[in-house]
């Protein structure tokens, strides 16, 4: 890593981490007692490893000026490797947690191995870790190859990447030993989120400058996704974490929102989460890996289009479905259904668009386990959809909202989409990323495909299947008018359901330990003597050096 | 690149960019999406007429229906009760006896009963009344402070070792950590409680031994539990004799509980659950009481 970057960014770089190493110093010193110094020592650990890291490359040789004549394709290797090892973590603490609720007596003594504080770590790692450092990776891939630009420095990718990952452990961690301000998928505290916020900006920054160096008159469409993304993550994040730490020494802060206006920004953030985090980024995903796979052309600019910015002004008026009949008023929950009934049509639009790309390329989907992925993920994108603003309409809501039928929507959305398209992706991305001629083993991506499938199957007909009686169980009255059950018969007819649940999730599982380790075989295997034409800019656009 | 191409599979033409090889084609937005597109649409301008829907300063949009969700479950919740009068009224103004003899609200009492129990009780009595371990068993015939109707309507209303002013206390001391008793009376009281409901235990082997802890008994346990250790429902002492334990009835667990001590918790109900939901309680609970156990 560190041979690859200039001796101005190299001595840049071991400034920066003497900062976090001052930091870590800080936090440890004033958390005194609290929980907060225990991450005080982790980034202190991660300051020293950093300056040790680039104090030793500080004085070899320089990279040529060669370099420029290629991508920059490092911190996208340690990105997907990455990725995948928060894939196998945070999966497994979701197995884990699944099996928790089927059999409450699968956690050890003390509060840390407690439901409530492994789940947040299965989300965090799911999301953030797993999501996050692939939409990262495939970021840096997508904007270099569609501008035909390589990186413009070689320290803002690292930093961004490390940053991020810090954020995770951070993140995670605190879970484990108490640390949230229980906002759902916004749980890190104060100090973790401006954390982000300085990497964030930066992620933004580079994007924004690889994207001027392009040699390319027009913008790709994944672009305009991943721009999004980062752009609308980095507003959403910022204003629902606006709080106000105890004191530099705690942990602990509270939000400067209160009461019904603190539900409506937290449920503003969750959605767009979903929406630029889970959807946008991994459509830019979609518009760059399904074209190149399938080697198709999109089958419609247009509809890119409707659907772009569709999607970009329609979910912003969302959130609020996450609150019906609650203390919200009626109209923002009127205003949260319509649009999100509005948003349904360039959501379809994006699936279509995608599926029929495939028009022409349905004997490579058969063939292909990595196509199919991709396909599969635009079906369950489409299906995802459907029931978000299905259940977003008030009524609908009324027996859905507190069940399992949420958590089925989500894993629907989770597995179906996000994750088979990342793996999609990833299939993709690796052969050309390493120089490999193909993944080390077609069979285990088919492998793969099927645990993946029938993981998702299972859990997501599970979960319909118990939301659906939890809610009917909970309004169903006698005759006289009493309620029929209690809320423990409800959970009593949930326990077929939750084995199933983490059966499910355990298929899924193995199928990204096979994917992590045709990976892993990939990477050792021997490369191509000489990189593909579509790894390397046109000769006659070399970057300029210097620049 | 620049260059419009025809797709060769949908006969189409690109938009003439390409990126890295990937190209789009110029396809129109099909019909069906802008149709879908106007259908969304037409059906969210409804929706924003008939409910109340945007912001205006200060207010919002009423619409046409002038709906409101508060007054919608206000209105629900009078039409439920309102349903419910017929036998509220009688449950409410009958006695617990009466309507224990009526056998058509006996049967609304189990069906009403079933989710009340499941939804208070449950969690620390179990779905069926059974108890677990440290809470008593609802369905034997041993009951700390009495197993008439109006006894149990009574636990209920104001809970065991609660600050509710009519409060029942029952609060056994912890002999053995706070040196009342020394160890070696501890273990000889806990033998001969033992004793008493496993007669197998006195043997010559145990005997001088059960009867040092008969005289400990008498003098540090009889005053709650009663001479004859069959307890006394007047301070919630339990029956020592029976085979009924809360806290288990093995010698080890006696021993723990004449050491430790115990005071058991039971909150009251009588502020959470109306008189003829207790009462209705009260009479499930009844119900659940094993005919010949």
């Amino acid at each position: 890593m560190s041979v690859t970057l200039t001796r101005n960014e190299r001595q840049f770089a071991n400034f920066i981490s003497i900062i976090i190493f001052a930091f870590g110093v800080f936090l440890a010193a004033a958390g005194g007692n609290d929980p907060l110094s225990v991450h005080g020592f982790i980034i202190i650990a991660v300051g020293i490893a950093g300056f040790f890291f680039t104090a030793d490359a500080l004085y070899k040789p320089e990279p040529t000026e060669e370099r420029l004549s290629y991508y920059y394709d490092e911190p996208i290797k340690a990105g997907v490797v990455l990725s995948m090892a928060w894939a196998v973590f945070a999966m497994f603490m979701g197995v884990w947690v699944a099996s928790q609720l089927a059999w409450p007596n699968l956690a050890f003594e003390g509060a840390w191995s407690s439901f409530g504080r492994l789940r947040p770590v299965h989300t965090t790692g799911v999301i953030f870790g797993f999501g996050g450092n692939a939409l990262i990776a495939t970021s840096f891939h997508v904007v270099q190859r569609t501008s035909r630009a390589r990186l413009p420095d070689q320290l803002s990718p690292w930093f961004v990447l490390v940053g991020y990952n810090l954020f995770c452990i951070l993140a995670v961690t605190g879970y484990f030993i108490g640390i949230t301000q229980s906002k759902e998928y916004a749980e890190p505290e104060w100090y973790a989120d401006i954390l982000l916020v300085i990497v964030w900006v930066t992620y933004f920054v580079l994007y924004l400058r690889t994207i001027a160096r392009r040699k390319e008159p027009h913008i790709y469409v994944a672009n305009w996704y991943y721009m999004a993304f980062i752009l609308v993550v980095a507003i959403l994040h910022v204003v629902n974490n606006i709080a106000i730490p105890v004191s530099l020494g705690h942990a602990k802060s509270y939000t400067a929102w209160a009461g019904v206006q603190d539900a409506m920004v937290q449920w503003w953030y969750g959605h767009n989460a979903v929406a630029f985090f889970l959807t946008a980024g991994f459509l830019g995903m979609l518009y760059y890996y399904l074209p190149v796979r399938a080697q198709r052309p999109i089958f419609s600019y247009r509809l890119s289009i409707l659907s772009f910015w569709g999607i970009t002004f329609f979910y912003m008026w969302a959130g609020s479905h996450h609150l019906h009949y609650t203390a919200l008023p009626h109209w923002v929950q009127t205003l949260g259904m319509t649009f999100s009934v509005m948003l349904l049509v360039p959501s379809w639009a994006s699936a279509g668009n995608a599926l029929m790309t495939l028009n022409g390329a349905w004997g490579r989907v058969r063939d292909d386990a990595t196509l199919r992925f991709i396909m599969i993920a635009a079906v369950f994108y489409g299906l995802s959809t459907f029931e978000g603003s299905f259940m977003a309409i008030r009524p609908v809501n009324a027996l859905s909202h507190y069940t399992d039928w949420t958590v089925g929507h989500v894993h629907g959305g989770a597995l179906g989409w996000v994750a088979m398209i990342t793996f999609g992706a990833f299939y993709t991305l690796v052969p050309s990323l390493w120089r490999r001629e193909r993944m080390y083993s077609a069979a285990l991506v088919e492998v793969h495909f099927w645990l993946a499938l029938a993981g998702t199957l299972v859990y997501v007909f599970a979960m319909w299947n118990s939301g659906i009686i939890q809610g009917l169980m909970w309004r169903t009255y006698t005759e006289e008018g009493s309620l029929a059950y209690s809320f423990l018969d409800s959970l009593v007819a949930m326990y077929p359901y939750y084995i199933a649940r983490a059966f499910g999730g355990l298929l899924f599982l193995l199928g990204t330990i096979v994917g992590a380790y045709n990976i892993w075989m990939t990477i050792k295997a021997a490369p191509l003597a000489v990189p593909r034409k579509s790894d390397v800019p046109y000769s006659d656009a070399v970057a300029v050096p210097g620049e | 690149m620049g260059i419009e191409e025809r797709d060769p599979v949908s006969g189409r033409k690109t938009t003439g960019h390409e990126w890295n090889g990937i190209k789009e084609l110029d396809t129109p937005v099909p019909r069906g999406v802008l149709i879908f597109l106007i259908v969304t649409h037409v059906f969210a301008v409804i929706c924003w007429f008939l409910l109340p829907a945007w912001p205006l300063g200060s207010t919002f949009t009423k619409g046409i229906l002038e709906t409101d969700q508060r007054e919608i479950v206000e209105e629900k919740l009078v039409r439920a009760a309102a349903e419910r009068a017929s036998w509220m009224e009688r449950i409410e103004s009958a006695t617990l006896k009466e309507i224990q003899a009526d056998e058509q609200l006996m049967s609304i009492v189990n069906s009403t009963g079933h989710q009340l129990f499941g939804d208070n009780c449950a969690a620390c009595h179990g779905v069926d009344g059974k108890g677990r371990a440290n809470y008593p068993d609802l369905t034997d015939e041993d009951w700390l402070w009495g197993g008439s109707l109006d006894a149990i309507a009574n636990t209920m209303r104001v809970g065991i070792n609660t600050d509710h002013p009519e409060a029942q206390f029952a609060i056994m001391p912890s002999f053995g950590r706070d040196g009342i008793l020394d160890r070696d009376q501890v273990r000889s009281a806990a033998a001969y409680v033992y004793s008493l409901s496993n007669p197998d235990y006195s043997t010559a082997d145990n005997i001088d031994r059960i009867a040092t802890g008969r005289n400990v008994y008498l003098s540090s346990c009889a005053s709650c539990h009663g001479e004859d250790a069959r307890g006394s429902q007047r301070v919630g002492a339990p029956n020592l004799t029976d085979q009924y334990w809360i806290y288990g009835g093995d010698l080890q667990t006696i021993v723990t509980s004449v050491h430790g001590g115990r005071q058991g918790h039971m909150p009251t109900w009588d502020e959470r659950l109306t008189e003829a939901e207790i009462k209705i309680l009260t009479l499930y609970v009844n119900s659940l009481q094993v005919e010949d156990p």
